[in-house]
């Protein structure tokens, strides 16, 4: 009992130290805080995880001096691919570590988990490395904002592409969860809409080690394209076994959701000639490179579209902070929503009500060995595809918010 | 074409070789878990973490010294064993006259500083390891296309499996280890070194986990959690085949590599629970598992 009454005396000291802070520059507790929730340890580590971190910390570093005499702090938390720790981890950081954004990586069950945690506590969530375009709409909130890519951009980039280009027949290789559903059918939409056809689809449970037998059963499908609505490790295992079996002889594959790391662990020699679809990739422009530069002395590697896209979350939002002149929750998500999002990540982006960050996405295709000039040197642009048409035009969302 | 329940015979048989690939890699690695506990009565978790160390350690050999997967196919088991001994001589000889629990508790504390050695050092992405010259490319069966590879693989893992069972039941080291377990005093009266004998009884068992590794790292991508996702699968074939019985956990493997391999044609969604769902089912049945000896 007097412990819980030091603890109450104590907490609120504190909020009053807050408020007085808060009064004189408009920050609470006279800093901020950016709480970061990511893959840390598991498959989806290399995409986001530790190279996440050291974007975001990038990202402060070169904002601090627009805040003098300001601290600006990072948590962050492995949530372990479970949507519980997640939003555990970030009701802790919101109610005792004073957070003022959530920044979401991989993995969209957490995604979805966090995002209604920090709507409920009022504090921005921005979320890169998940998937779901439930995000901004039946699950959307008026304190998200889904930042890099989702499943519809990821669809109307590869998959439209593919059936322009004579691919019409498909065979679907799920992960069967969530995400790996979602991405089926909305990329079945799309292939539909422009003339092609869904010949059937095998669901693989997620981190099946062996994926040669339902290789065969699309190889019997005989349809022209495969498309690999999964993702991480599980792509990676199912090409190796689609080059193993010769179904690359027979079908055309096609990844749904790839990154420059899945390339990276394959070689050139197994992904030659794949489409993909990126929203970032490190050799677009002078500003991509000198970034990716940056970022290369430090994780000595690459950095990924989610990576990328940590930097530019955490640059946009402080960008915000400093222009709305407070920390205040509201006053910097109608910040952000106005101000067009303009760095090395988006040119011209903007975020929609319903928290759609849009921005262009690029179709890429995999060099060979033989164009492939420098380490990394592994994608040509295609495409770019115009972020109105790569994302769901706003009018289409189930998303209530306006 | 013949068919059978609405799929054409090929495919099924397709499936029935596929089905004994995987098996090849379940019965490897659960001889080596029933080896370990038939002797020395240690649940070791850490084999998964081993037999990606089998499979690293033919990727370092390859990136580093070019060394080619022939040699690293027999020295990554070595080290491998090497690692193990040391392993049980600094930790694991402390805990047999405890609980299994200890046992289980300490080779999986192993598991989690093992990974995260290499973790941290490559990621999770996966390094690539390509299929030896000689058995690139790929036979038309006719009804399928096996790659050669794949065919080795079988053909490897029975030789081992076969010959470690024909070792330990059918000759005289065998039947000592076998009496070194019954009753270790009454064996050490006869003048055999019965630590000693466990020592390199837990080395050969976690060596067979790198031969696995060696064998798996041209198939799957060589990366640090490679293990936890097929070690409590194989735990499962372990339970089914009974623990310690080393025909049945070779039989098992065999055997449940290939019903996994048709539930992937007729219930996909399913194949990565079937296991477990035939372990319950023997396990209510048969407690002490399919060739397990009632004690």
């Amino acid at each position: 009992m007097k412990l819980k009454k030091v603890a109450a005396a104590v907490a609120a000291c504190g909020l009053a130290l807050g408020f007085s802070g808060a009064q004189a520059q408009k920050l609470s507790g006279d800093k901020i805080v950016i709480g970061f929730i990511t893959d840390m340890s598991s498959l989806y580590s290399d995409i986001d995880g530790p190279g996440g971190v050291e974007a975001i910390r990038m990202a402060i570093a070169d904002m601090e001096k627009q805040f003098p005499g300001k601290k600006i702090e990072l948590v962050y938390a492995d949530h372990q691919n479970k949507a519980d720790i997640a939003s555990s981890k970030v009701r802790e950081w919101i109610d005792q570590s004073g957070a003022d954004v959530i920044i979401g990586g991989t993995n969209s069950a957490t995604a979805l988990a966090s995002a209604k945690v920090a709507a409920e506590k009022k504090r921005p969530y921005i979320s890169i490395g998940a998937a779901t375009s439930r995000l901004t709409n039946e699950d959307c909130t008026p304190y998200t904002v889904h930042y890099a890519y989702d499943t519809v951009a990821l669809a109307n980039g590869t998959g439209s592409a593919v059936v322009k280009s004579g691919g019409k027949s498909w065979f679907f290789l799920t992960a069967d969860y969530a995400f790996g559903h979602s991405l089926e059918k909305d990329t079945s939409d799309v292939v539909k809409a422009a003339g092609g056809t869904v010949v059937g689809a095998v669901r693989a449970p997620l981190n099946a080690s062996d994926f040669s037998s339902f290789l065969l059963q699309a190889q019997n499908s005989k349809a022209q394209i495969l498309g690999l609505a999964n993702a991480g490790g599980d792509t990676i295992n199912s090409i190796k076994a689609a080059n193993e079996f010769g179904v690359t002889k027979t079908m055309k594959l096609a990844g749904l959701l790839m990154f420059i790391n899945d390339i990276h662990a394959l070689g050139l020699k197994t992904t030659e000639g794949m489409y993909l679809t990126d929203g970032w990739y490190w050799d677009l422009n002078n500003d991509t490179r000198a970034w990716a530069k940056r970022f290369f002395e430090k994780m000595k590697r690459m950095p990924s579209m989610l990576q990328a896209g940590d930097y530019s979350a955490v640059s946009t939002y402080l960008t915000a902070v400093k222009a709305a002149g407070t920390d205040d929750a509201d006053a910097v998500m109608a910040q952000m929503k106005k101000t067009p999002i303009n760095d090395m990540f988006a040119k011209g982006g903007k975020i929609l009500p319903n928290g759609r960050m849009v921005h262009d996405m690029y179709l890429m295709q995999v060099k060979s060995p033989a164009e492939s000039k420098t380490p990394w040197d592994y994608f040509k642009v295609v495409q770019t595809i115009p972020g109105d048409v790569a994302f769901a035009p706003p009018g289409g969302s189930k998303c209530t918010l306006k | 074409m013949t068919e059978l329940f609405g799929i054409p015979l090929s495919a099924l048989l397709s499936q029935l070789l596929l089905g004994l690939v995987n098996g090849s890699f379940y019965a490897m690695l659960s001889l080596g878990l029933a080896v370990i506990f038939g002797l020395l009565n240690v649940i070791n978790f850490a084999h998964g973490a081993l037999y990606m160390m089998g499979a690293i350690f033919a990727w370092m050999g390859l990136t580093y010294f070019g060394i080619n997967y022939w040699v690293m196919l027999i020295v990554a088991p070595l080290l491998v064993g090497l690692f193990g001994i040391i392993v049980e001589r600094l930790l694991l000889r402390h805990l047999y006259k405890l609980d299994h629990l200890y046992g289980l508790l300490l080779t999986f504390g192993l598991t989690l500083l093992i990974e995260g050695f290499f973790r941290s050092f490559y990621g999770v992405s996966g390094l690539p390891y390509q299929v030896p010259e000689a058995l690139t490319g790929a036979t038309n069966l006719g009804f399928m296309i096996m790659p050669n590879y794949r065919a080795w693989v079988v053909v490897a893992s029975l030789v081992v499996c076969l010959g470690t069972w024909y070792v330990i039941e059918r000759t005289k080291l065998g039947a000592l280890l076998r009496a070194g377990t019954e009753n270790a005093k009454l064996t050490e009266a006869f003048g055999v070194n019965v630590p000693l004998m466990v020592t390199l009884t837990y080395g050969f068992g976690v060596a067979l986990a790198g031969f696995a590794g060696v064998l798996a790292a041209p198939i799957l991508q060589v990366q640090p959690l490679m293990g936890s996702n097929l070690i409590i699968v194989v735990f499962a074939v372990v339970v089914i085949g009974g623990m310690g019985s080393i025909l049945g956990s070779i039989l098992t493997g065999l055997g449940l590599g290939v019903i996994e391999g048709f539930t992937k044609v007729f219930y996909p969604e399913a194949s990565s629970t079937v296991v477990f769902l035939i372990m319950a089912i023997v396990l209510l049945i048969r407690p002490a598992g399919l060739f397990g000896k009632e004690k």
